[in-house]
């Protein structure tokens, strides 16, 4: 999900020339200022945001707090972070649940923002959580929403109100209060009102809009936009908030590449918090909306969080406990590189994590051509070996590798690639074992790291630095909840930063864009 | 409520136009009006630029001149590309494609209405398995129109063996003219424009493609640029079409998207009814933008 990965590029670019300053004049701020100016613009950032945005980062940047600073490059990149996060809502809301069942949520938005699909996915993420959401079908308007959303429920495993055939066919404000009835009359604890998509200058639609929000009195309207859209995102969230007054914003569509600035200017003109984000076609790729790991994602701080949240999903604690033990006994095997990668696949989409990590805006070409089948050929090959390969790999002579690379439909070469990653991994394991530094991902001790390094490791020293702080709070978090897994919390985010290492170890490591040797070197890692 | 403009800049230039003297003020009102109407940075400095040097050229400083220039600069803009639909093979096949939520379906009902207006036989292929629903959304559309529709025998079937059994029934039946509609894919899955390339592909061996059209939502910000070259690389766009014109939105990105791939816009859609596609006139498209 690299959202921002391009307004991250054009920022990085712009710091970068920041980054090797001692001393920041006037003019290197306006300089800068104008870049980020320019950057905001192609984000497709609305303007008067980004006049506001500019003129807070300027005279920040012009105070005392930064030119007293040790380094102010630093401090501007600071102050552009916090700024980010106060314009994308400071912290994170939840859903408001009524105090007395049915919830009722209310979707809408223009034409195609991808209100029916979101129902479906806020009705099944609702309905993993426990809860008995219902939707109802008061799109009357587009040919066949009303069947679309009859499949959507169905797929979400979630009941359907839908009594009119739609088509233009019935009164939407009728079906509305009709479908919250009925979602009382059975129960149903959340009820989902998917709308027509109406523009914002269509008076006639608005109205109805309004008057089904009267109609039903939701607890919470989302106002649901795609994440491509440009400046007009301000005029029509402002119709939107004016004609039925939403709770809430939803974003749309965050898997393509644009650069989102709707999700600064809506957020920013509006006061409505960002609830979620929805990125992908699945009914499961729907998510929380985090400002400040957005903000940092902007920054190409990479989201690490959610990285780190979602590894501690899908690996096992008492793996990942055996595993750090592995590390420090020095007994890692090839059994265990295998084991490692098999929670990895577990995880999800490989690529999508890597596309969480800092730096990886500049991988974006390298990541669309890996090929997670690579995993299963790596499997393959493992599971060719002996046990007692497996556990000593100095066994692996000429002939034995030849015989693996027959068992498995691979090369000797192939084989040869396996080995020397996993020496790789294991060595590095051992460094960390020793050394105690928790690889959170891009802050691995990685050899021919870019710029960016520097930045980010002393922001980890001083615990001044966002990461840092938010790496912390979630420790803390993570302590609390769950004493047992406190202790493994920190090796299984390192965990999955080596399983990653072993099989491409350039990636967490190069934040600073890799050079074109370090690029064909990468190539070879991903076995091409 | 937002207030009913027509679409146009007019609302915010009015101001600028009604002054006595071009001044500071006029061109930093006019780089604002510029960029909210998503023409971007790049063009919105380029155009800028260029009315500087012309204003100064002619020394004039009544802001009557100053719109008068930027209409007809924008026009000559839009107008240096052909926008003729090329539709004289037969049968001609139009492929019509996007990222989701822009308005292909829509836009195909409303094209098919267009056309069948001509006494043109039109067959739809409705290559959008993926999409719940979106085969019945389809074929509501073909009845309003008037068409004949090509549907999957099987949901999630592969598309481009739809859109080969309609080219074929279209060859058997002799209809003047087949729109395939496709699944809303966003430039960045690989995969799915993969696909594309596949359906392209298919159609080919039977029938040479007269038009691919990409549909572009007006709403889209400067994403809009990414989206084209990714369709120009994998489905090879041969026209655009612009839709959602009748919302605030200004849809100034087709500049930029028009003068750096090389790629006409020639339809362009302003409504849900039926009737609401015609045909891309730049002058009048620079008339009503400026006002």
């Amino acid at each position: 999900m690299a959202t921002f990965g391009n307004l991250s590029d054009r920022l990085a670019e712009t710091f970068k020339n920041l980054r090797t300053k001692g001393k920041l004049s006037a003019a290197d701020v306006d300089g800068t200022v104008r870049e980020i100016r320019r950057a905001l613009l192609d984000a497709d950032v609305a303007l008067d945001v980004v006049k506001d945005f500019t003129a807070q980062v300027r005279e920040r940047a012009l105070g005392d707090e930064v030119s007293k600073a040790l380094n102010p490059a630093q401090q501007v990149v600071q102050i552009v972070n916090e700024e980010l996060i106060r314009i994308l809502g400071g912290q994170q809301r939840r859903l408001e649940f009524a105090k007395k069942p049915p919830t009722i949520i209310m979707l809408a938005g223009l034409q195609g923002a991808g209100k029916t699909t979101l129902a479906g996915k806020l009705a099944k993420w609702l309905a993993k959580d426990g809860h008995t959401p219902i939707l109802v079908a008061a799109d009357l308007q587009r040919p066949n929403a009303v069947t679309q959303l009859q499949v959507v429920g169905q797929q979400a495993g979630v009941p359907v109100y839908a009594p009119e055939p739609g088509n233009g066919v019935g009164n939407p404000v009728t079906v509305a209060r009709d479908g919250v009835k009925f979602a009382q009359q059975k129960l149903h604890d959340v009820v989902i009102v998917d709308t027509a998509g109406r523009l914002g200058v269509d008076a006639e639609m608005m109205k109805q809009a309004a008057d089904i929000r009267r109609a039903i009195d939701p607890d919470e309207v989302l106002f649901v936009i795609d994440a491509m859209i440009g400046q007009d995102a301000v005029a029509t969230a402002k119709a939107f908030q004016d004609g039925v007054d939403f709770t809430g914003v939803v974003l749309t569509k965050l898997d393509g590449d644009a650069r989102g600035g709707a999700a600064l200017s809506v957020a920013s003109m509006t006061g409505r918090p960002i609830m979620f984000a929805s990125t992908g076609e699945s009914l499961d790729d729907f998510e929380p909306f985090h400002p400040d790991r957005m903000a940092s994602r902007i920054l190409d701080l990479g989201d690490i969080l959610t990285l780190i949240e979602q590894a501690q999903g899908a690996f096992d604690e008492d793996e990942a406990r055996k595993l750090a033990e592995k590390f420090q006994t020095d007994t890692f095997t090839l059994d265990d590189f295998l084991g490692q990668m098999q929670q990895l696949r577990n995880m999800g989409s490989i690529k999508k994590m890597m596309s969480m990590l800092p730096g990886a805006g500049a991988m974006k070409q390298q990541l669309e051509n890996f090929d997670e089948r690579e995993i299963v050929r790596t499997e393959a090959i493992i599971q060719s070996m002996t046990k007692a390969e497996r556990t000593t790999p100095k066994l692996l002579n000429g002939s034995r590798r030849l015989r693996i690379a027959r068992g498995s439909g691979s090369s000797v070469t192939e084989v040869n690639q396996l080995v020397q990653r996993f020496e790789q991994a294991a060595k590095m394991m051992k460094t960390v074992a020793r050394g105690g530094m928790p690889n959170i991902p891009g802050m691995g001790p990685m050899p021919g790291g870019g710029r960016g390094k520097p930045q980010q490791a002393k922001k980890k020293g001083s615990k001044s630095g966002n990461p840092a702080k938010r790496a912390a709070e979630n420790l803390a978090i993570a302590s609390g909840e769950k004493p047992a897994g406190a202790g493994a919390a920190a090796p299984t985010g390192g965990g999955t930063g080596f399983g990653l290492g072993g099989r491409k170890p350039a990636v967490p490591g190069k934040p600073g864009g890799p050079t074109d040797e370090e690029m064909a070197a990468l190539q070879k890692m991903l076995g091409r | 409520m937002a207030e009913r403009t027509p679409w146009s800049l007019s609302g915010a230039l009015r101001g600028m136009f009604a002054k006595k003297t071009i001044d500071a003020d006029t061109w930093d009102d006019l780089e604002d009006a510029l960029i909210q109407a998503d023409f971007g940075p790049q063009i919105t400095e380029d155009i800028v630029a260029d009315l500087r040097a012309k204003v100064a050229r002619y020394h004039t400083t009544d802001p009557a001149d100053l719109q008068r220039m930027l209409r007809e600069g924008l026009e000559e803009r839009l107008s240096r590309l052909d926008s003729t639909l090329n539709l004289s093979a037969r049968p001609a096949v139009v492929l019509v494609v996007g990222v989701n939520g822009v308005g292909k379906t829509t836009t195909i009902g409303k094209f098919a209405k267009f056309l069948r207006v001509y006494d043109r036989s039109v067959l739809i292929g409705a290559a959008d398995t993926f999409r719940a629903a979106a085969v019945e959304q389809l074929a509501t559309w073909a009845e309003r129109a008037g068409a004949e529709i090509v549907k999957p025998q099987a949901q999630g079937q592969d598309p481009a063996s739809v859109a080969f059994q309609t080219v074929e029934r279209a060859i058997a039946t002799g209809t003047e003219i087949v729109i395939i509609d496709t699944a809303g894919r966003l430039q960045t899955k690989g995969g799915l424009m993969d696909e594309l390339t596949k359906i392209r592909r298919v159609i080919e061996k039977q029938a040479p493609i007269s038009e691919v059209l990409l549909v572009l939502d007006a709403t889209t910000g400067q994403n809009g640029l990414a989206q084209a070259e990714a369709f120009i690389e994998h489905a090879g766009v041969t026209g655009l079409v612009l839709t959602k014109l009748d919302g605030s939105a200004k849809g100034g990105f087709v500049l930029a998207v028009q003068e750096k791939t090389g790629i006409p816009i020639k339809l362009v859609g302003q409504g849900e009814g039926i009737n609401d596609l015609t045909g891309f006139t730049p002058h009048v498209f620079a008339q009503k933008l400026v006002g």
